[in-house]
């Protein structure tokens, strides 16, 4: 009797609760393979919810690119208070919609090769383009950027297409800043060793482990994968004396959302522990905060580049159309 | 003017009405969107277009040919051989490629062919130097020939089973060898069917776009359809993508014309036989041929698909099988697919209705008006109109309705309703313009029609067909990814949105057991049709 | 063309659920009319003498020869359809030649044989019509012309007049009585309609249930003498 009465009373609250609880919500925009039952969106979700007793709604879109046509698409009638998930090749782009506003958090958690001081974007992950090398076909690494452009054409590399796709778009990037003038002849000689270029970083990966090309691009942290969960250490990345080009993935509370406390409270709370422990092991990126201890050893043995070579914001948007142009002069060939 | 009150025919403008409404308003959306600036839309005309569009179209028409003449041998082989062990197997393996993913038709047909393919060893001896896998345009025309060999062999058997039975009988009494035989009655009906087969396989094949970019090797290989993706879903420029569909749809247009202008205008025969055995009349030699070109087209498409099982067979099936993700998206699959293809089902039969009834009511000499033109061939061009233009079109409308998130689902109906239109009809028309011959009159004096006529006179004679027309249509729409883009896809998480989840979380072995699973789920739904199909 | 012998054997036929067992022996150049309720096995029957249909077990024989083993073109047997007899996209003149030449290549003599057949049949100055440009009448007409210029000493008709009206088939079958008075060619054909066997037939086959069960003169069968099934099939 007395634990129906508790159960009756339980459901009232609860009922009484629900129009409260639809108050007190934080709709985030962000890219599929984060909220994916592998990427980190389920735990962050929980996390977050258990100390700002509120709702998260996410609602994913296909990817960065995707997360910010939305968002320009919606413009003020947005419902989205945070975006996460753009790049920094994106954010002077989204800057200029005057649809984000400052975050006014302090930035003291924040860790990123080079620093951040940007006052509108908050960093939650980053990562290193790398080769990955398949050490079964063969063993010794490249030691440099140059070596592979210059290398033995028979070996063949899976690359992305910069037009579609964010490692793909990397790649331009990373030759860009190591050849700089010269990068026309680097994809001249590179382009005799690139097997396939696919739309997406799936697709390159899959041709990867199916054994059809021994190269592909991808991220430092790819190896860190195979190794904690398939107990492999097959795959390799190759360490760039030249260095390796960076990615920081970022978000940012929207106008709408920055009259939202939650939104204030959620960037905070991406800086720390309860959000930035998810990354390593759903995203296979490096936290861009502060993590309650130190990453599985797999991370510790990703290729530490010899540089960190990155464009602004500001350079990319002025130069990528030029940039992706003429590339595929090059390639079309 | 009285035919535009026949029900009929009201009711095809009704269904051209819906899809005239689904690919205009993405226009109108799009549109809107680009009033602002259209710089884009010039500044699409270059070198760089002038390129790709002339790679568009020689790789479409190469995969055309490459896919109809070989269809034409293989359609012929099983027509002359109505039965024998395994042909219905074969005609619905033929059925498969269309709901297959064209990563996992990639990735299956590079698992034969590519660099580290089972034949790998075997061309290298070949060919006398390493082998490069088949990337670049031999790895297009591959994988589009392994998609649509399939379909115009399924179209042109149709038209071929067309033939009466007495011909066939008049055929061998009058010693008509093969050769004679494909000359006189083989040829002339697949010919009066080819424009339209051909037609639909270089709208696939101008479209394609997972394909060209995996297998193309590089930039060289780059499709319209490409482009557009690119000015849609990268760039946002909505003008350029608007003027860049229009450049897609005006190509076709030109070669759809010119192949019908090529294929001859045929008088069909107005009895249509009801037997339905046939004797079996190729002798010996020939039978020898026919098994042959039967065997090599079964092992080309049979041949990703062992390659797909026995890759998806290493993922832990068990564990796949008992995941809730799974079965979520299974169910989620079906049911839009199922949706869909009653919706296409409908559409399709709204226009072949009102067509042959517009075709009856005029003169045999005028020719047809442009309503009775749409009504036929025009629907058709859905095709070319990408799906993520439709998508990012509605998108735009509808952004501030507020109710996005509801209408996603319904946008991935309606959308893989109309592109599986096109398949829908080809199944469709010949039967019920077949039936419509015969019933025409007689009714007509009978005074039997609108729904009546529909339930008791022409659904009987198109039952068979309607199955077929369905079974494609859920194939295709199961198959399915473009229109969500935008949308966000969590409320429509589909069996091929799962699968590239996995595979974009490193989950390959996953993903290849999702393939698999998705192929079984496809021949399941094939051979549960078949039966309704011989009960009905 | 003369007429040929028929004779089958025990002929077996077994189909599905469906058995059929004929016994039957034609004298060369008569004109037998086949009857019988429909699904007897009337079709059947010429479809086994044609080559159609194979048999279980059994001989057919024509003009003495076992021809069970031939195919249907080596047959001496030329057979004309209720309808379908025609390719829609051939002109009367090619649908004809088919009966020379299944490649259409066709001679000057052959030509020549194709317009007699033509005139014979009432066609002359319609060769260049295609099918769709005749009447039902016609079609038939340009069937016949076939038979003709092929030249074989069996004819087999199945139910050709049924779709006609009763002048147009009266017409029709004089036709073929005449065709059969010059040519004479023996000749089996599937009718409902107890006139048309009394216009032309010698003698009738009447089948039941898969079987001959009766095979007299015409003139027996339309008398009291008939067997009873038959009488209550034609209503008699």
């Amino acid at each position: 009797m007395r634990r129906q009465f508790l159960s009756l009373l339980a459901l009232s609250t609860a009922l009484v609760a629900v129009p409260a609880a639809a108050q007190d919500k934080l709709t985030i925009y962000t890219y599929e393979s984060f909220t994916s039952e592998w990427g980190p969106g389920p735990v962050v979700k929980k996390n977050f919810e258990e100390i700002c007793n509120c709702t998260v709604d996410f609602v994913a879109v296909a990817d960065g690119v995707a997360l910010l046509n939305r968002v320009k698409l919606e413009g003020k009638s947005t419902s989205a208070d945070i975006v996460l998930g753009l790049d920094t090749n994106l954010t002077h782009e989204a800057k200029e919609t005057g649809l984000f506003a400052t975050h006014g958090i302090s930035l003291d958690k924040v860790d990123v090769p080079g620093g951040w001081s940007d006052d509108t974007f908050v960093p939650f992950d980053y990562g290193y383009f790398a080769i990955i090398q398949d050490t079964e076909a063969f063993s010794t690494p490249y030691k440099s950027l140059k070596d592979l452009v210059d290398g033995y054409p028979e070996q063949k590399i899976v690359i992305q297409d910069p037009r579609t796709s964010t490692p793909g778009l990397g790649l331009l990037l990373w030759v860009k800043a190591v050849y700089g003038d010269k990068a026309i002849e680097a994809w001249e000689n590179l382009s005799s060793r690139v097997l396939t270029v696919t739309p997406g970083w799936s697709e390159a990966y899959s041709l990867f482990t199916s054994g059809e090309a021994p190269m592909v691009l991808s991220y430092t942290t790819s190896p860190a994968y195979h190794e904690i969960n398939e107990d492999s250490t097959r795959y390799k990345a190759m360490a760039f004396e030249e260095g390796h080009y960076l990615q920081v993935e970022v978000a940012a509370a929207t106008t709408k959302g920055a009259e939202n406390p939650l939104t204030k409270q959620f960037l905070e709370f991406m800086t720390g522990p309860g959000f930035q422990d998810a990354i390593p092991k759903t995203n296979w990126m490096f936290p861009a905060g502060e993590t309650s201890g130190p990453l599985n050893p797999a991370f510790d043995r990703a290729v530490k580049p010899a540089k960190t070579l990155a464009f602004s914001p500001e350079e990319i948007a002025a130069n990528r159309d030029a940039w992706i142009r003429e590339w595929l002069d090059v390639m079309s060939r | 003017m009285g035919v535009y009150r026949d029900s009929r025919v009201l009711a095809g403008i009704a269904g051209l009405a819906a899809v005239g409404l689904l690919i205009g308003g993405a226009f109108a959306g799009l549109i809107s969107e680009a009033l602002d600036d259209w710089s884009g839309a010039a500044s699409a005309f270059d070198s760089y277009l002038f390129r790709i569009t002339r790679f568009t179209l020689w790789q479409a028409l190469l995969s055309t040919l490459l896919s109809v003449c070989p269809a034409i041998l293989v359609a012929r082989a099983l027509a002359r051989h109505p039965v024998f062990w395994g042909r219905s197997f074969i005609l619905r393996l033929f059925a498969l490629p269309l709901a297959v993913p064209a990563i996992v038709a990639s990735l299956g047909i590079l698992a034969l062919l590519g660099r580290a393919g089972i034949f790998a060893d075997a061309l290298a001896w070949l060919t006398g130097e390493p082998w490069q896998g088949i990337y670049g345009l031999s790895g297009i025309l591959v994988a589009h020939v392994f998609f649509n060999l399939p379909l115009a062999t399924r179209f042109l058997l149709h038209a071929l089973e067309t033939v009466p039975t007495d011909q066939w009988r008049l055929a061998a009494q009058l010693g008509m060898g093969p050769r004679t035989t494909f000359r006189l009655i083989e040829w002339p009906v697949m010919r009066a069917a080819l424009p339209g087969v051909a037609g639909l396989i270089f709208m696939l094949c101008i479209t394609s776009f997972t394909i060209v970019l995996t297998l193309g090797g590089g930039p060289r290989a780059t499709t319209l359809e490409v482009a557009i993706y690119q000015a849609l879903r990268f760039d946002f420029d909505p003008a350029r993508a608007v003027a860049l569909t229009a450049l897609q749809i005006a190509l076709t247009v030109v070669v759809v014309i010119l192949l019908v202008r090529a294929g001859a205008d045929m008088v069909a025969d107005a009895n249509m036989p009801v037997a339905r055995r046939r004797p079996n009349m190729a002798r010996a030699p020939e039978t020898v041929f026919n098994a042959l070109v039967i065997i090599a087209a079964l092992a080309f498409v049979a041949g990703p698909f062992v390659s797909t099982i026995i890759s998806g067979v290493q993922a832990d099936l068990v564990r796949l099988a008992s995941d809730p993700a799974v079965h979520r998206a299974t169910l989620t699959s079906l049911g839009l697919a199922f949706i869909a293809a009653a919706l296409s089902l409908l559409l399709s039969l709204s226009l072949t209705m009102a067509r042959s009834a517009m075709e009856h009511s005029r003169n045999r000499t005028a020719s047809p008006s442009f309503l009775e033109r749409l009504f036929d061939t025009g629907a058709g061009f859905v095709l070319v109109v990408p799906p993520v233009v439709v998508g990012a079109g509605w998108f735009i409308l509808l952004i501030d309705s507020g109710s996005v998130f509801s209408l996603a689902p319904v946008m991935v109906v309606t959308v893989n309703a109309v592109m599986a239109m096109p398949f829908a009809l080809r199944a469709i028309r010949p039967a019920w313009d077949g039936a419509a011959e015969r019933h025409d009159r007689l009714c007509a004096s009978l005074g039997i029609s609108g729904f009546n006529r529909l339930r008791l006179i022409d659904w009987p004679s198109i039952r068979r067909p309607a199955f077929t027309a369905f079974a494609f249509a859920m194939a295709l729409s199961l198959g399915d990814l473009g229109v969500i883009a935008l949308f966000g896809s969590d409320v429509v998480k589909t069996l091929p949105y799962l699968l590239f989840e996995r595979m974009g979380s490193y989950r390959t072995a996953d993903a290849a057991g999702i393939a698999l699973f998705l192929g079984i789920v496809c021949l399941a739904l094939m051979m549960l049709v078949d039966r309704t199909r011989r009960s009905a | 063309m003369s007429g040929a012998s028929i004779e089958l054997r025990n002929l077996v036929f077994s189909y599905d659920e469906t058995r059929m067992e004929f016994d039957l022996s034609v004298p060369a150049s008569s004109v037998i009319a086949i009857m019988g309720p429909s699904g007897s096995g009337k079709t059947t029957l010429l479809n086994l003498i044609a080559g159609f249909e194979k048999p279980v077990s059994g001989k057919v024989l024509i003009d003495g020869r076992d021809v069970t083993g031939l195919e249907p073109a080596e047959r001496p047997v030329s057979m004309v359809f209720q309808e379908n007899n025609l390719f829609a996209h051939l002109t009367v003149e090619d649908n004809v030649g088919l009966g020379r030449s299944p490649s259409l290549r066709l001679t000057d003599a052959d030509r020549a044989d194709i317009a007699q057949a033509l005139a014979q049949t009432g066609l002359a100055g319609k060769e260049r019509r295609l099918p769709s440009e005749l009447s039902g009448g016609e079609r038939q007409r340009v069937a016949l012309s076939r038979v003709l210029v092929r030249d074989r000493p069996v004819l087999l008709l199945d139910e050709p007049f049924a779709s006609l009206g009763p002048a147009l088939r009266r017409e029709m079958l004089a036709l073929v009585r005449q065709l059969h008075f010059d040519h004479g060619m023996t000749i089996l054909m599937v009718t409902h309609h107890p006139e048309d066997a009394q216009l032309i037939a010698d003698r009738i086959a009447f089948i039941e249930a898969g079987r001959i069960v009766a095979f007299e003169d015409t003139t027996t069968m339309f008398s009291r003498a008939a067997p009873d099934a038959f009488r209550a099939y034609i209503g008699a």
